[in-house]
């Protein structure tokens, strides 16, 4: 068990890619890490580099307080799980479980020992036997964790590991890896692009975008405080609205559309006004107007998904599109016109230029 | 597969038909032919021929020459094996190395494999010629005065060197292919699992290789029994004299030089039915040992 510390880490592959810009991240031991991103962003190569697979450009990566620059990466005392699982097809379960140990000098019966315990923790142990290519994909995932697992390292590094799983596999598994990491408290790293297995697994989550951090926090800071554009948009689904906003002789009104009643005291003459799909209230007909925004949005289409439905809408005709959240059971139809509203403290304000969290949002209030 | 319904049902005999005349004409008229030689002592000046039922297998079988070309040929065939299989195999991962992923790269390495053999094994003689061939020059000024097609060792010796030097750019190509193959994450999760990077060769690279290797050894077993007939005719130049030669040679010259074509007829049939459980061992072997993934 260790900590991490990446220390403005840089990667620039051949052709002059830079697809990692100087990341700096302090890693606690026993946190589980989750670097989450669009396709592309360098999460990967990030991992890799962690994990000595890929060779640093510049920056430092410590474990523990050891330098690993240049440590090998069966000494980096790390363990990795890959997308493909990349289990060893001509070994069986077991000798894909007792490899790395063997190849430290472990005594056997120590190894068979801790083979044992990983192959019941995670109920493979019935297929000890088998090669991997006669266990379907689920247990072939299993068994590469099981690998991660018996080698007790200081950390555990993942790079999608759940993505060539079924959706409910998935879920299933996302649950039992939080909760091994939970029991085993070994620093891990979780490379996903899927924004839900981010939140539901990390204690914090790192948000990359072209190769640059985005924001560092706790699912819920990123979540109710997205630091970006890009990661309001990135983190939540639906995503959340954003909505260009500038101020007109008549006041505030959107860059497309109309209907909207909003107004702050500011010097600044535009705003991405971010409003997440959850936060917009429909109200009925002739509900009073709290303080906050409110809007009128004509329905363009509706997406039933059982519990609730997301709304499609415009604001004004042919405005700026926008998606609401509404109950299931609620029938809309398209055409109508809806009033909605936004509690003031639910409203993310966004600099026009750089995108950039405006902190001042809670100096907001209607002038 | 894919299932193709002709509306004509005669219409794909007729396409296989110049294969099937082509097969029939080459191989196994000949064939059957040579089945048929194997049972006659022929004359050798064609005045007809007489029934001689197992006499000529027996001769063959009990014929000392022909234990000693057998025992030549066993000796040439593991020596031609091992080293063009070792070598190549050693060049790839080398090769694997610097061009992992660089496809125009792999492509040029490609070349070598489009020299037509002929032309590679006169190559090969050339070097190793009595007056002009540099390689016999070299060995000279190392103080070996290497005589080919004079003492039987270095016949042999150049026999091997050339039909291994012929082999390698084919084993090589499939090995490399193998090499790539082999996917990158499991290299990586090795990386990370063993330090050692030969123990990691040996330990997943290697048996990953088994199928390219064993497909290869075949092939080379196959070649260095039957397909170094010209390079053994280019060394010993038709005269074999006492000259160490391999079966194959063996079956043309005492056929055509010999005049024994009964002899030669039997000794081919044997070679046939070499063949024959060599084929029979490759695919009992595929379906038991080596894993295909
Ligand atoms: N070996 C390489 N050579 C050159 N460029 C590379 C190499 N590997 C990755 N890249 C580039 O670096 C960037 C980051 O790649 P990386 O694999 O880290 O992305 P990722 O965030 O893991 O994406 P994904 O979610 O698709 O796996 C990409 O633009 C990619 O094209
Ligand atoms: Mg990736």
């Amino acid at each position: 068990m260790a900590s991490i510390t990446l220390n403005t880490v840089r990667k620039i592959y051949a052709g002059n890619v830079e697809a990692v810009k100087g990341i700096s991240i302090d890693i606690e031991d026993g946190e589980f890490i989750v670097l989450v991103g669009p396709s592309g962003c360098g999460k990967s190569t990030l991992l890799r580099m962690v994990a000595g697979l890929e060779d640093i450009s510049s920056g430092e990566i410590l474990i523990g307080d050891r330098l690993v620059n240049k440590v090998e990466p069966a000494d980096r005392d790390i363990a990795m799980v890959f997308q493909n699982y990349a289990l060893y097809p001509h070994m069986s379960v077991y000798n894909n479980l007792a490899y790395g140990l063997k190849n430290r000098g472990i005594a056997k019966s120590e190894i068979d020992q801790r083979v044992r315990k990983a192959a019941e923790i995670l109920e493979i142990g019935e297929y000890l036997d088998r090669k991997p290519r006669q266990l379907s994909g689920g247990q072939r995932q299993r068994v590469a964790m099981g690998r991660a697992i018996v080698r007790e390292p200081s950390a555990f590094l993942f790079d999608e590991p759940l993505s060539n799983l079924d959706a409910k596999l998935r879920v299933q598994m996302r649950m039992e890896i939080k909760k091994l990491q939970r029991d085993l408290k070994t620093t891990s790293i979780y490379v996903t692009h899927d924004q839900l297995e981010a939140m539901t697994l990390a204690d914090r989550l790192v948000v990359l975008n072209k190769g640059q951090v985005e924001q560092i926090g706790s699912p819920m800071e990123v979540y109710e405080k997205p630091a970006s554009t890009f990661v309001a948009s990135f983190i939540g689904s639906p995503a959340m609205n954003l909505i260009p906003m500038k101020k007109t002789a008549l006041g505030w009104e959107p860059e497309q559309g109309d209907g909207v009643n909003f107004d702050i005291r500011s010097d600044a003459s535009e705003f991405i006004v971010g409003l997440r799909p959850e936060d917009l209230e429909i109200l009925g007909d002739g509900a009073p107007l709290g303080a906050g925004l409110a809007a009128k949005v004509v329905v363009t289409g509706v997406e039933p998904v059982g519990a609730e439905s997301y709304i499609h809408g415009t604001l004004g005709e042919g405005g700026q599109e926008v998606i609401l959240r509404a109950a299931g059971k609620q029938h809309y139809d398209i055409g109508q016109v809806l009033s909605i509203a936004a509690k003031q403290e639910k409203i993310h304000l966004f600099n026009r230029q750089t995108g950039k969290r405006e902190e001042e949002i809670s100096a907001l209030q209607p002038a | 597969m894919k299932r193709v319904q002709y509306s004509n049902p005669i219409l794909p005999y007729a396409l296989l038909l110049p294969q099937l005349a082509i097969v029939a004409v080459f191989f196994l008229w000949p064939a059957v032919e040579a089945v048929r030689a194997s049972f006659y002592l022929e004359d050798p000046f064609g005045f007809g021929s007489t029934f001689v039922g197992l006499e000529n297998f027996k001769d063959t079988l009990t014929n000392s020459q022909y234990a000693r070309t057998a025992r030549f040929t066993l000796i040439f065939t593991v020596l031609v094996a091992f080293f063009s299989l070792s070598i190549a195999l050693l060049l790839a991962v080398k090769a694997d190395k610097v061009i992992r992923g660089a496809g125009s790269y792999r492509t040029l390495l490609m070349w070598v494999y489009a020299i037509a053999p002929p032309v590679a094994g006169l190559l090969g003689v050339m070097l190793f010629d009595q007056h002009i061939g540099p390689l016999t020059e070299l060995a000279r000024s190392l103080g070996w005065n290497l005589q080919v097609g004079v003492t039987p060792f270095d016949t042999a010796f150049v026999m091997v060197i050339t039909a291994v030097w012929k082999q390698i750019p084919v084993n090589f190509i499939f090995f490399l292919s193998g090499l790539q193959s082999v996917p990158k994450s499991v290299q990586e999760a090795a990386a990370i699992d063993c330090r050692s990077g030969t123990r990691r060769f040996w330990t997943v690279t290697f048996p990953l290789l088994a199928p390219t290797g064993f497909f290869l050894l075949i092939i080379n077993i196959t070649y260095a029994l039957f397909d170094t007939f010209g390079i053994v005719d280019l060394v010993v130049k038709g005269e074999p004299g006492n000259n160490p030669i391999t079966l194959v040679y063996k079956v043309f010259v005492d056929g055509f030089r010999g005049n024994d074509l009964g002899g030669s007829s039997a000794q081919s049939v044997i070679l046939m039915v070499l063949v024959f459980l060599l084929t029979v061992f490759q695919f009992r072997m595929i379906e038991r040992r080596v894993h295909y993934n």
